[in-house]
C-alpha cells in the first residue's frame, strides 16, 4: 500500500476522513440512547407480532371486503422507497455525475435495508406465515404475486452486490486500521484487497456491470408491484399505466429519502464537508422533476377515470375526490405535489432545510398515495356485498412503527460497521499503481 | 365430464334465506353475530345483495355465492395454486396449501371469497352439530362455496357401489335442497336435457357481470317477465 499523500488507506488519507473514520470506530451516549428507544419500539412491535400469530389475521381491522389494508400499504411504500439507492446511485454512476460521489453509498444501504421491510410486509399480511414456502414448492406462474417474489428477489441479490462491491476498498482500508474482532470481519470481507492494478480493474468493470445491470431490474420491480393490482379488474386498479406510475412514484419517495437521510446523518457526524449545499441543491432539482412527472401521471389517471365516467370506476374516484378517503388524497395531493413545489421551484427556499421540509412531505404523500391506491378500491366492490369503514388496528400500527424502528437501527447499525461516506471514490487512484501500457486499466470514474 | 351449474330464478325467489343457514350448517360455516357482521367478519358463502339489475325499478334481492365461473379471475393470481377450477368446472380451494394472502379474494369482482381471520368457534350448543363429511378449516386459510362438493363424492361413491351412473336428484348442494320456493335448480350443463341446461339457454337467463368475461356457471333467471 502505498503511502503517498493522498492515496488510499494513506495515513494522510485517514487523517483527512476523520469524520467518516471516527463515526464507525466511536459509539457515543446519544447514539446508545436512540438504539435503546428503537430497540424498545422493535420489542414492542415483537409484543404485537406474536400476539397475531397467536390470534390470526383477526388481530387486525380488515374484514370483507377490505381484505388489504396498512400491511400492503407499507409493502408498496417500502418497495418504492428502495428505489432511491440502487436505481439513482446508478443512474448517477452511468450519466458520470461526478457530485454523486458522497452519497451513493447513504442512498444504496436505503435499498437493501429496506427491501427487508418490503418482503417483511408481506409476510405480515400472509394467514399462514408458516406456509410461506409453498410459493417455491407449488409456485403457480400465471400469479402476479409469484412475478413479485422472483422480481424482488433477484432485486435485493443484484442491490446487495451493488452494494458490496464499491464497499471492498474501503472495507480494506478498515482493515488496515483496526485490531480485534473489527480486523477479522474487515479482513474476511475485504476478500483479500491490496489494491493492486488488476483489483482496480475488476472492481470498475463489476461496478460498471451492476450500474447497468440494476436499473432494468430496479424498474422491473416497481412494475409488478404495480400489476399485483393492475392485472385485476378492480375499478380503479385495472390501470395501464400503473406500472410507470409506481415506478415514478418509487423513486420520488426514494429521493425523499435518501435527503432525509442524508440531513441526519450529515448533522449527526457532522458530514459538512462530505454534504454540501450544491447536493441538496441538485437532489432538490431531481425531486422537484419527479414531484411534478408524479402530478403529471396522477392528472392523467384521474381525469380519464373522471371522464370516463364509468359507475365502478367512479365510485372508487368519488370515494377518493369528495367521499369518506377525501382527507387522505387531498393531503397526499398537498404533501406529494403543492408543497414540494412551492419550496424546490424557488432556489431561495431550495436550501438543506427547505429539501428537508419537502423530502418529509413527500415520504407522508407517497405512504398516503400507497393507502389510497389499496383501500379505497378494495372499500367499494363491484358487487354490492356490505362493506365497512376500515381503521388499522393497535397491532398493525405497532408493527408499522416497528418496521420503521427496526430499519432506522440497521441502518444506525451500518454507520458503526461501514463508511457511510464512499471513501475511495473521493480520493485520486494512486499513479503508482496505474500500469503504464495500460492507461484505460486505470478506473475511469476515479479522477 | 360434467359441467356443474346452477340456475336460481329471481321471480320465485322469496329472500327467505333458508339457503343462507342450510349453506352454513351443512360446510360447517362458524357462528356469525350482528357484531361480526359490522367488521365484515360475517362467515357465510352465500347471502343475498342488492344488485342493481337493468330493467328493474329498484335492487332486486340476488343470492350471491361463488359464480363458479369458467374464466375465474381468483385462480389466476393465486401464487400457490391453492385456488383452481377443476375438470367439472367447480372452482376447488386447497385450504392445506392456501397462505392466506388473500389475492384471490380481491380479484374476485363478486367478492365471494371468504377469509379465516380467527379460528372458527361455535357456541356449545352448536359444536357437536358438525358435519363430518366436510372438514373444518384453521384460521389464516380462504374458502368459498364448493357447490357442496363433498355431496358429490358421497354421491358419486353410492351410485358406483349400486353399479349404476350418476342420477341428476343424486347430487344437489344443500341451498338447491333446502329452497322451499324451487327458485334453484341444480345440475349438468354440458347435458343438452337436464333442466339447468334448458333454463340457461332461456329468454329469462342472464349471467351477473358476464361482460367482465368470468363466464359464471351460476345462471340467474329475470324477474317480471
Amino acid at each position: 500500500m502505498s503511502d503517498s499523500p493522498g492515496s488510499p488507506g494513506s495515513n494522510d488519507s485517514n487523517a483527512t476522513h476523520a469524520p467518516v473514520i471516527n463515526a464507525i470506530l466511536t459509539v457515543g451516549p446519544s447514539f446508545r440512547r436512540w438504539a435503546a428507544a428503537l430497540a424498545a419500539v422493535i420489542v414492542w412491535a415483537g409484543i404485537a407480532w406474536t400476539w397475531q400469530l397467536y390470534h390470526g389475521l383477526g388481530a387486525t381491522h380488515l374484514g370483507r371486503p377490505i381484505y388489504w389494508g396498512l400491511y400492503i400499504t407499507n409493502f408498496v411504500f417500502f418497495i418504492g422507497v428502495s428505489h432511491a439507492g440502487t436505481l439513482i446511485s446508478a443512474i448517477l454512476r452511468i450519466v458520470q455525475a461526478e457530485w454523486r460521489r458522497p452519497i451513493t453509498r447513504m442512498a444504496e444501504v436505503i435499498t437493501v435495508l429496506v427491501l427487508f421491510f418490503g418482503v417483511g410486509n408481506v409476510l405480515l399480511d400472509l394467514g399462514r406465515p408458516d406456509r410461506a414456502l409453498n410459493v417455491l414448492l407449488h409456485p403457480h406462474l400465471r400469479s402476479p404475486l409469484l412475478w413479485d417474489v422472483s422480481s424482488i428477489t433477484v432485486y435485493l441479490t443484484a442491490s446487495s452486490i451493488y452494494l458490496f462491491i464499491p464497499l471492498i476498498p474501503d472495507i480494506a482500508r478498515m482493515r488496515d486500521l483496526t485490531t480485534g474482532w473489527r480486523h477479522k470481519l474487515y479482513s474476511r470481507l475485504s476478500l483479500g484487497w491490496t489494491g493492486t492494478p488488476q483489483q482496480w480493474h475488476r472492481l470498475e468493470r463489476a461496478i460498471g456491470f451492476m450500474a447497468i445491470l440494476v436499473i432494468p431490474i430496479a424498474v422491473s420491480v416497481h412494475t409488478v408491484v404495480s400489476w399485483v393490482f393492475a392485472m385485476t379488474i378492480q375499478p380503479m386498479w385495472h390501470s395501464t399505466i400503473f406500472g410507470p406510475y409506481f415506478v415514478v412514484g418509487a423513486i420520488f419517495s426514494g429521493i425523499a429519502a435518501i435527503i432525509t437521510a442524508m440531513v441526519i446523518v450529515r448533522k449527526v457526524y457532522g458530514l459538512e464537508r462530505y454534504l454540501t449545499e450544491e447536493h441538496f441543491n441538485n437532489l432538490g432539482l431531481l425531486l422537484l422533476v419527479m414531484a411534478c412527472l408524479w402530478f403529471y401521471f396522477t392528472f392523467a389517471e384521474y381525469l380519464t377515470t373522471w371522464y370516463g365516467h364509468e359507475p365502478r370506476e367512479l365510485a372508487v374516484f368519488n370515494s377518493k375526490i369528495s367521499g369518506p378517503f377525501a382527507p387522505f388524497f387531498w393531503t397526499m395531493f398537498i404533501c406529494c405535489f403543492v408543497v414540494p413545489f412551492t419550496i424546490l421551484a424557488n432556489p431561495h427556499t431550495r436550501t438543506i432545510k427547505g429539501t428537508l421540509i419537502a423530502s418529509i412531505f413527500v415520504n407522508i404523500g407517497m405512504w398516503l398515495e400507497r393507502f389510497t391506491i389499496v383501500v379505497p378500491s378494495l372499500s367499494n366492490p363491484r358487487a354490492p356485498v356490505m362493506t365497512f369503514g376500515y381503521w388499522p388496528s393497535w397491532v398493525e400500527w405497532s408493527l408499522m412503527a416497528g418496521c420503521f424502528a427496526a430499519f432506522a437501527l440497521l441502518y444506525m447499525g451500518f454507520t458503526k460497521l461501514f463508511p457511510i461516506v464512499s471513501l475511495w471514490e473521493l480520493e485520486p487512484v494512486p499513479e503508482a499503481h496505474a500500469p503504464a501500457a495500460a492507461p484505460t486499466l486505470q478506473p475511469a470514474e476515479a479522477s | 365430464m360434467a359441467r356443474w351449474g346452477l340456475v336460481i330464478d329471481l321471480d320465485r325467489c322469496t329472500g327467505c334465506q333458508a339457503c343462507v343457514v342450510a349453506c352454513k350448517h351443512e360446510n360447517n360455516l362458524p357462528f356469525s353475530t350482528p357484531e361480526t357482521a359490522d367488521v365484515g367478519r360475517m362467515m357465510t358463502w352465500i347471502g343475498l345483495v342488492n344488485a342493481e339489475l337493468p330493467g328493474r325499478p329498484g335492487p332486486s334481492a340476488l343470492p350471491l355465492m361463488c359464480q363458479q365461473c369458467d374464466r375465474p379471475p381468483c385462480t389466476d393470481v393465486c401464487p400457490t395454486s391453492a385456488t383452481y377450477l377443476n375438470p367439472e368446472g367447480i372452482v376447488a380451494q386447497i385450504y392445506p396449501r392456501c397462505i392466506g394472502c388473500r389475492y384471490c379474494t380481491n380479484a374476485c369482482p363478486y367478492a365471494v371469497k371468504i377469509f379465516n381471520w380467527t379460528t372458527p368457534e361455535w357456541p356449545e350448543s352448536m359444536a357437536e352439530m358438525h358435519n363430518p363429511d366436510v372438514s373444518q378449516r384453521p384460521k389464516g386459510v380462504v374458502e368459498k362455496c364448493t357447490f357442496c362438493h363433498h355431496r358429490l363424492i358421497t354421491a358419486r361413491e353410492k351410485a358406483r357401489a349400486a353399479g349404476r351412473d350418476l342420477a341428476p336428484e343424486d347430487y344437489v348442494p344443500a341451498c338447491v335442497q333446502i329452497c322451499p320456493a324451487e327458485a334453484m335448480v341444480f345440475g349438468d350443463l354440458s347435458d343438452p336435457h337436464s333442466d339447468v341446461a334448458a333454463l340457461a339457454g332461456g329468454p329469462r337467463a342472464f349471467r351477473w357481470m358476464e361482460e367482465l368475461g368470468t363466464q359464471p356457471k351460476v345462471i340467474y333467471l329475470r324477474e317480471g317477465e
